[in-house]
């Protein structure tokens, strides 16, 4: 099952466009622009008509795999349901059909409500102020890491130039630490899985910037010995960066202002039910303690007693600058308002808890037929390791991933984090049902008896997809990256 | 409880099969001293009807561009967007997906983006284009940034017409790896080419300029370049995507990279995000490019298919050797880029860029030929222009609003220099009657 390229369809002359003649008085254009800037050749746009366009993407859709489609158990990434109330919401005029220049006077409905969701996100995570700007995860690191350097260098401290992160870090903290211009150092994890805290108090020293770290961390696990960790840091004078992506797991059970953090950046799209868009957008909203707010990146959105109203404040000498244009992505903070607002402070721990006992759940379901690394109870994620005997019949993790395909679902994390070999991060957020959880179950076990039996069967899979298995060894030594007009055209 | 389909039985069944006895046993490895002992103290939860009214109000209290005509530009502009792009989006096979990982089950996100990949090498006249970046400003600094990379150089050369917001995220960037910024200032609302000119030196890695530029001004690009390449330096444009229907390609005029906002293509201004930046290339930098690329191979039966690939180029492999940290993209945007740009097709792109040209000059003519108000440029322009005004702007636009006009940019936002000038733009969107209304409401009183 394939589709022909939006460029293999349409024909020449024919065109979807309805777009009005010029209707005022219209000057030659060689009057208007230097030939010399004109282009010479129209660009190869396809003209296809709307019936065909509308075909073609509906048809692409449908090779695609949503969480509306199914169980999306993707480890670090929280495919939760993405509710329909949000996607309403931010498609309202009033929101969808603003300037970004328009006067605050236009716009305070706007500004109320990245001001109130500013509040809440420093409420749900224990910091004192939030900047919405940041555009996704990784762009939240930078701007926290930049922040620190600055509060640093604000002290003179300008010899601070290394972070330090745990084997099990997403890659973008150490790709993070790097684009600011910081060494990385890597810690191993302790045999729990958590960080090993003479591994770091080794590693800590007058040059350290941060520590970067996911609580609860990347296999699950909640690290117990946050406010020792907190402590060692704070007394060698660096500061304690959250990556947030796993918020999901502690809401309204325990703030990461209080664990110590200094610094946190929280995904939209992971824990506050933004989707994801098949990439983006997402949000990557940081908060601060107080000290480090006046490196924000400028404007704030502020709130004005006086004459009650909202406004972008600019005046902010201290600020790392502008880590993008205007003020972040409005569309997704619209729908993260709309989220929490529907749920509330006890509707959100009701999404931790559920998010831990579905994932506790489903391991319990498991854990007999695949091996389990670190096997405790754990929070709102775990990971598996191929099952006894896979190994030997020449099966790995990617094998499961795909057979998963064959009985409708989308696989989990694999092959990360990097600690376990072999991994399969297994995230089900709160949104399932039991029984999803128990027929999900039931597939994997399967797959771990088929993988004994008939080990070709799995090797071969995925079967009932759109395509098989692709070549990804040629795409990417022979890549070709785009549509070429044919040969004299 | 809403969004969570697990009933008090289901809990108990659950818990029962852990070993839990309640909810809080599973919470057991967070120590006391870390524990929240309060309730989160945020607003009550709402059922959906107050929910859905209550957004309806907050977003009434904004003055929407359905209801009023737009004269703002400035690096965010209200071209029309299809229905069709929207009802697209919402299949939620497309926006409820994530990065497309599992190709198997991913070809319409892999399949649209390399569709997307394609049109903007085809507007550009590069040879390969990323998945798309956060937006317009932080693609232009991961292009600085590739620029240093391949040409192991510390320095760039941007031009101060360059959108003032794009200037500050490049200075964020670059700073912080050591990387010195120069700004050469315009004359005239372009780029002074003779400054820039002597600012490259041996040292330069890049040499950037905006096409057209922050001020709607056209630059003679190709002169810039002669300049870049005179020290081996890149060049990197920074175009509006909807100007290339009728502006010649940066390629044919020897640009290394173009990159720039592509919110005009099928986005809504949406209070300025989430919009995508597109970045593109020539063959030699491809494996610099910073995000997600997808590439065409085949399957095991020989049938034509998509992966995300050369990603030994990013951050879950490469990590703090990565060539950028952009994990999440802005897939979503980059599709309804490619659902729009499909659906106007060859000629309705051209027709859309010249629908802006003629309008706005239009716009211009009425507005100049009244009294107390001149040109601020001279500089051949696209679908933006700067007038100085006897009144203050901020005036100016008070009145027009009563008009249901929200009028232009004051340059002395970001320009002091041009303090008292207004920056306007005409899309496709701005009707004759609107346009005439504008202009009345500007002259109008100035005459007075």
């Amino acid at each position: 099952m394939t589709e022909p390229l939006i460029f293999d369809l349409g024909a020449p002359g024919r065109g979807s466009c309805s777009m009005p003649e010029v209707d005022v008085p219209a000057l030659p254009l060689e009057e208007l622009i230097p030939e010399r800037l004109l282009r010479a050749s129209p660009p190869e746009i396809p003209e296809a008509g709307e019936r065909e366009v509308a075909g073609h993407f509906t048809r692409l859709s449908v090779l695609n795999y949503g969480v509306d489609t199914g169980f999306y158990p993707l480890g670090s990434c929280t495919m939760k349901y993405n509710p329909k109330i949000n996607e309403y919401a931010a498609r309202l005029p009033g929101f969808a059909r603003l300037h970004p220049y328009q006067p605050a006077g236009q716009v305070q409905g706007a500004l109320r409500l990245m001001y109130e969701l500013q509040g809440y996100l420093a409420e749900i995570t224990g910091m004192d102020f939030f900047t919405l700007q940041p555009a996704a995860g990784a762009h939240g690191e930078f701007t926290g890491l930049l922040m620190i350097k600055a509060y640093h260098e604000s002290r003179g401290e300008t010899g601070r130039r290394r972070v330090i992160v745990p084997d099990s870090s997403h890659g973008t903290n150490p790709a993070t630490a790097a684009l600011c211009g910081l060494e990385v150092r890597q810690i191993r994890s302790g045999p729990g899985g958590t960080v090993d805290l003479s591994a770091l108090s080794e590693a800590l020293d007058g040059e350290t910037a941060a520590v970067m770290l996911t609580n609860p961390n990347t296999l699950g696990l909640f690290e117990s010995e946050i406010s020792e960790v907190a402590g060692a840091v704070h007394r060698a004078g660096a500061l304690m960066y959250c990556d947030g992506a796993n918020m999901n797991a502690v809401m309204g059970i325990s703030r990461p202002g209080e664990m110590g953090f200094d610094v946190i950046h929280l995904n939209l799209h992971k824990t506050f039910s933004t989707p994801h868009g098949g990439g983006g957008p997402g949000s990557g909203p940081v908060g601060v303690k107080g000290f480090l707010a006046p490196f924000l990146p400028y404007p704030l959105v502020n709130h004005s007693p006086e004459t009650g109203s909202f406004f972008l404040d600019f005046d902010r000498p201290q600020s790392i600058g502008k880590v993008k244009s205007f003020y972040g992505n409005f569309g997704v903070a619209v729908r993260a308002y709309a989220y929490i607002r529907a749920l509330g402070g006890e509707g959100l721990r009701e999404v931790s808890e559920n998010a831990v006992l579905n994932a506790n759940y489903l391991l319990s379901l498991v854990r007999d037929s695949y091996r389990v690394p670190f096997d405790r109870p754990c929070m709102h994620e775990f990971v598996l390791a191929p099952p006894a005997g896979f190994k030997e019949a020449g099966l790995h993790t990617l094998d499961i991933a795909k057979r998963l395909m064959d009985y409708g679902y989308h696989p989990p994390t694999v092959y990360f984090p990097l600690i376990v070999e072999e991994a399969l991060m297994v995230e089900p957020t709160e949104t399932e049902s039991r029984a999803t959880l128990e027929e999900f179950a039931a597939a994997l076990v399967k797959i771990a008896r088929e993988g004994l039996e008939d080990p070709e069967l799995i090797k071969e899979s995925p079967h009932g997809t759109p395509v098989s298995r692709l070549d990804e060894v040629s795409a990417a030594r022979r890549p070709v990256l785009r549509w070429q007009p044919p040969e004299g055209k | 409880m809403r969004y969570v389909l697990n009933t008090d039985g289901d809990r108990r069944v659950m818990l029962d099969r852990i070993g839990a006895a309640g909810a809080g046993d599973l919470f057991r490895d967070i120590p006391d001293g870390v524990r929240l002992r309060r309730p989160l103290d945020l607003p009550h939860p709402m059922a959906e009807p107050g929910l859905h009214r209550h957004l309806r109000e907050l977003a009434g209290e904004n003055l929407n561009l359905d209801d009023y005509a737009c004269f703002l530009g400035a690096g965010s502009y209200d071209h029309y967007v299809s229905p069709l792009v929207d009802q697209l989006l919402l299949r939620s096979e497309f926006y409820t997906a994530y990065t497309p990982y599992q190709p198997e089950i991913s070809q319409g996100t892999l399949q649209a983006t390399f569709e997307y990949q394609s049109l903007i090498c085809a507007l550009t006249g590069m040879d390969a284009a990323n998945a798309s970046l956060y937006d317009g400003a932080s693609a232009l600094a991961e292009a600085a940034l590739m620029a240093c990379e391949e040409t192991k150089r510390g320095k760039v050369v941007i031009s101060g017409a360059t959108h003032p917001e794009y200037r500050a995220t490049v200075r964020t960037y670059l700073k912080h790896r050591g990387i010195e910024v120069a700004e050469c200032p315009d004359t005239g609302g372009v780029t002074d080419a003779g400054l820039l000119a002597r600012l490259v030196d041996g040292r330069t890695a890049a040499a950037i300029i905006q096409q057209p530029n922050f001020f709607g001004c056209l630059e003679e690009a190709p002169e810039i370049g002669e300049a870049a390449r005179r020290h081996n330096s890149l060049f990197v444009v920074c175009a509006d995507p909807v100007s290339l229907g009728l502006l010649e390609a940066p390629g044919e005029y020897g640009a290394d990279i173009v990159c720039g906002e592509g919110q005009g293509l099928g986005n809504h201004p949406g209070f300025g995000g989430p919009y995508l930046g597109y970045l593109a290339c020539r063959q030699k930098l491809v494996r610099r490019l910073p995000g997600r690329l997808v590439g065409q191979t085949l399957d095991k039966r020989g049938r034509r298919g998509f992966v995300l690939t050369i990603q030994a180029r990013e951050q879950h492999i490469r990590r703090e050797k990565a060539t950028s940290n952009i994990c999440s993209n802005e897939a979503l945007c980059a599709l309804a880029a490619t659902i729009h740009l499909c659906w106007l097709g060859k000629e309705g792109l051209r027709r859309v860029a010249e629908l802006c040209l003629q309008k706005s000059h239009y716009a211009h003519r009425l507005i100049t030929s009244h009294k107390g108000v001149q040109a601020s440029f001279k500089a051949p322009f696209f679908k933006e222009f700067a007038v100085r005004l006897e009144e203050d702007p901020e005036e100016v636009n008070r009145r027009l609003l009563q008009s249901r006009i929200i009028g232009g940019l004051d340059l002395g936002r970001f320009y002091p220099g041009y303090a008292g000038q207004m920056l306007l733009c005409c899309t496709e969107q701005r009707t004759r009657e609107e346009i005439e209304r504008l202009a009345a409401g500007i002259g109008g009183i100035a005459n007075d």
